[in-house]
Formats: structure tokens, C-alpha cells, sequence
């Protein structure tokens, strides 16, 4: 048996079962953090409170971890995921622009999908915002076509594009992580004063 | 009525939002998304509302593609930005935190709040398109592959946020 075990080992029938339920998990997650709050993710651009940081980075240190260590077993050959492919000039661009709209908008679509759910009206209205962010991207689409796919690279992973063996970059993530941490929680008792007055 | 903050350690729900991943990965071999949704929901609701105008469009044609799902809705992402909403009801309601209210900084009314909330989310639909994902898709489920390109991204993410932080911080002081 290996994985994923969609479609050999589970019917793809239940795919969409799956992603509900996996969006559960996301989604109760993200609210238990905080993220069905605006003011509380946008704090992580003014240093007072780095709780997106902490969390994403322990999620992506967690499932990185799994990851590598199921495709070291054979369980999982890494080549098995789907992985998106490396444009950098378009990735660098969209980059800075999610950047620029999370910290006017407040959110980020996952993070909107639990403030909506939560009577978030804010929430509600940033996701209205993507609907039309998608229809004036789907306008200006034809015209950036050929930005979007310029500087193709294939699937290419840190490890791959430094040369170093995969372990390394896992381990090198963990110690970056965890010096992270640190420096973050630093960051916030430096910062602390910027915390709005409830 | 104020909600409660008593929010999850940040390590914990990192932990479970990991596992989740993880759980993805080994289920169906991807990772989660949100961003992916939106775009499958509004093609589907242009080609139901003007028809004429998914034709020749690139960006339509890849999100209606019966290769892609059976049907635009019927596609995996949008289930799971479904799920992301009841799970995020779930643990509001577990925590009393599921009111009817505008989360905003003291210094902005309720309707430039509204304002920048729909901007912002604009914005981020397009930058979204550009990564080709956004915190969900690229940074988190892309940055736990090691992905060169979402690491790239997720760089480039947080640089936006913290260039333009200074410049907005009236929305949220």
C-alpha cells in the first residue's frame, strides 16, 4: 500500500468527502488560532503579536516533517504529491500584491472563509472582494498570459535547486523555524506597546 | 457583545493545522487551498450569467475544463473551502465567538473598514492568480514540499505585508 490512497486504496468517490473533511480540520484550526480575526492576523505586520508566524510555520515544520519521513519509508514518494511549478517573476509579483491586499484587506481567502462563517461581515465583504479581484484578473488575462508563464522551471524543490539532500533542507527548516520562534516572541515584547487599546 | 480571545496556543493549532495537511497528503496526494475555490465559483457563475463571455478566456476556460471537475462546483477545492467553514463555525461556536460584527482598527469607521475589505480581497484574488496559490496553497501546503517557487512566494507574501504596514496602520490601530 502506498499513498496517496486515493484512488487505489479509497474509491474516488469519497474525494470530495475527504475535502470537506479536510476543510474542516483547516478551518477549526485557523479559528481556534485566532485567524477569524482581522485585527489579530494583521498584528503580525506590526510585531506585536507574530501568531502567524508561529502557526504557520508549526504546520508547515509538522507536515514537512511527515512528508519527508513517510517518502523516506517509501510510503509516500514525494513524487507522488502534486506539486504547483516554479515561475518566478510571476510568483515574486503575486507574492508582494497577496502581501499588499492582506494587509489593507485583512485577510487572506482561507482566513476570510472563517471570519465569513463566524458573522464576520468584514469577512463576508473581503470574500465578495475576491469574486471581483477574479473577474478583473480573468479581464487583464489574455494581456499577462505571457508574464504568467514566462521563466518556467518545472517542479523544482529547495533541495533540488541548491544541490543539497533533502534531509538537510528539512533539518535547516526546523533550526530556521525554531530560531524563528524565538526571535518572534522577542519581537513581540519589543513591540508590545503598539497593541491597539481595547 | 465582545468576543472571547481566548485563542489557541499558536504551537498547538500549528500542530493540528499540520496534521491536517499532512492527513491531505497521504489521503489524496495534495495539499489545501482557498484561493483555487473562489476562482472555480466565479467561473461557474459568469457561465451561467453571460455565457458568451468564458469563451477564448483563458482563465475561465482553465477553471469550466470538465478534465479539471465534472461540474465547476463539483471540484475538490471548493468542498474544502465548504469544510474550512463549518470547521471554522465549529470551533467559533465551541468558543462563543459567532456574532454578527465588523472586526476593524478604533481609528476607521465601519464603512471604510467595508471599504478596504473588499480591496483587499481584490487584490488578493489577482496576486493569488499571479502565485498560483495564496498562504494556504503556496505558502503553507507548497512551503511544507520544500517547493522552490512557494518558498519564493511565501518570502515575497510577508515583504508586501511589512512594506505596506507602515503606510496602512490606521486601518488598525
Amino acid at each position: 500500500m502506498t499513498a496517496p490512497l486515493v484512488p487505489e486504496t479509497i474509491s474516488a468517490d469519497y474525494s470530495l468527502l475527504i475535502a470537506v473533511i479536510s476543510g474542516c480540520g483547516m478551518g477549526f484550526f485557523l479559528e481556534r488560532a485566532g485567524f477569524g480575526s482581522a485585527k489579530k492576523l494583521v498584528s503580525q505586520f506590526y510585531l506585536h503579536d507574530m501568531g502567524v508566524f508561529k502557526v504557520m510555520f508549526t504546520a508547515i515544520v509538522t507536515a514537512m516533517t511527515g512528508v519527508f519521513i513517510l517518502s523516506s519509508t517509501g510510503f509516500m514518494p514525494i513524487e507522488n504529491l502534486a506539486m504547483v511549478g516554479t515561475f518566478l517573476p510571476s510568483q515574486i509579483v503575486g507574492g508582494l500584491i497577496l502581501g499588499i491586499g492582506f494587509v489593507i484587506g485583512g485577510y487572506c481567502p482561507g482566513t476570510s472563509a472563517v471570519a465569513s462563517a463566524t458573522g464576520k461581515i468584514d469577512g463576508i465583504v473581503y470574500m465578495a472582494g475576491l469574486v471581483a479581484g477574479m473577474l478583473a484578473f480573468a479581464a487583464i488575462y489574455p494581456t499577462v498570459e505571457p508574464f504568467l508563464n514566462a521563466g518556467s522551471m518545472g517542479q523544482v524543490t529547495l533541495y533540488g535547486y541548491f544541490g543539497l539532500p533533502s534531509w538537510l533542507v528539512v533539518v535547516a527548516v526546523i533550526v530556521m523555524a525554531v530560531g524563528g520562534f524565538v526571535g518572534a516572541t522577542a519581537l513581540e515584547k519589543k513591540f508590545a506597546h503598539l497593541k491597539p487599546e481595547e | 457583545m465582545k468576543r472571547s480571545e481566548n485563542y489557541m496556543n499558536p504551537y498547538l493549532a500549528g500542530f493540528g493545522l499540520g496534521l491536517v495537511l499532512l492527513a491531505s497528503y497521504i489521503l489524496m496526494g495534495r495539499g489545501l487551498g482557498a484561493s483555487g475555490a473562489v476562482a472555480s465559483f466565479t467561473s461557474w457563475g459568469v457561465s451561467e450569467i453571460a455565457p458568451s463571455q468564458v469563451i477564448g478566456n483563458g482563465f475561465f476556460e482553465k477553471y469550466l475544463d470538465p478534465e479539471r471537475a465534472p461540474h465547476p462546483l463539483k471540484d475538490w477545492l471548493v468542498f474544502e473551502v465548504i469544510g474550512v467553514m463549518i470547521g471554522g463555525f465549529i470551533s467559533g461556536a465551541i468558543a462563543k465567538r459567532v456574532s454578527f460584527s465588523i472586526d476593524r482598527g478604533a481609528k476607521i469607521s465601519d464603512g471604510a473598514r467595508l471599504f478596504f475589505a473588499f480591496i483587499g480581497g481584490s487584490i488578493m484574488a489577482v496576486g493569488a492568480q499571479f502565485a498560483r496559490g495564496c498562504t494556504s496553497g503556496q505558502a503553507l501546503s507548497g512551503g511544507s514540499l520544500l517547493n522552490l517557487g512557494s518558498w519564493v512566494a511565501m518570502i515575497c507574501i510577508f515583504g508586501g505585508g511589512y512594506l505596506l504596514a507602515w503606510f496602512v496602520r490606521r486601518l488598525w490601530q
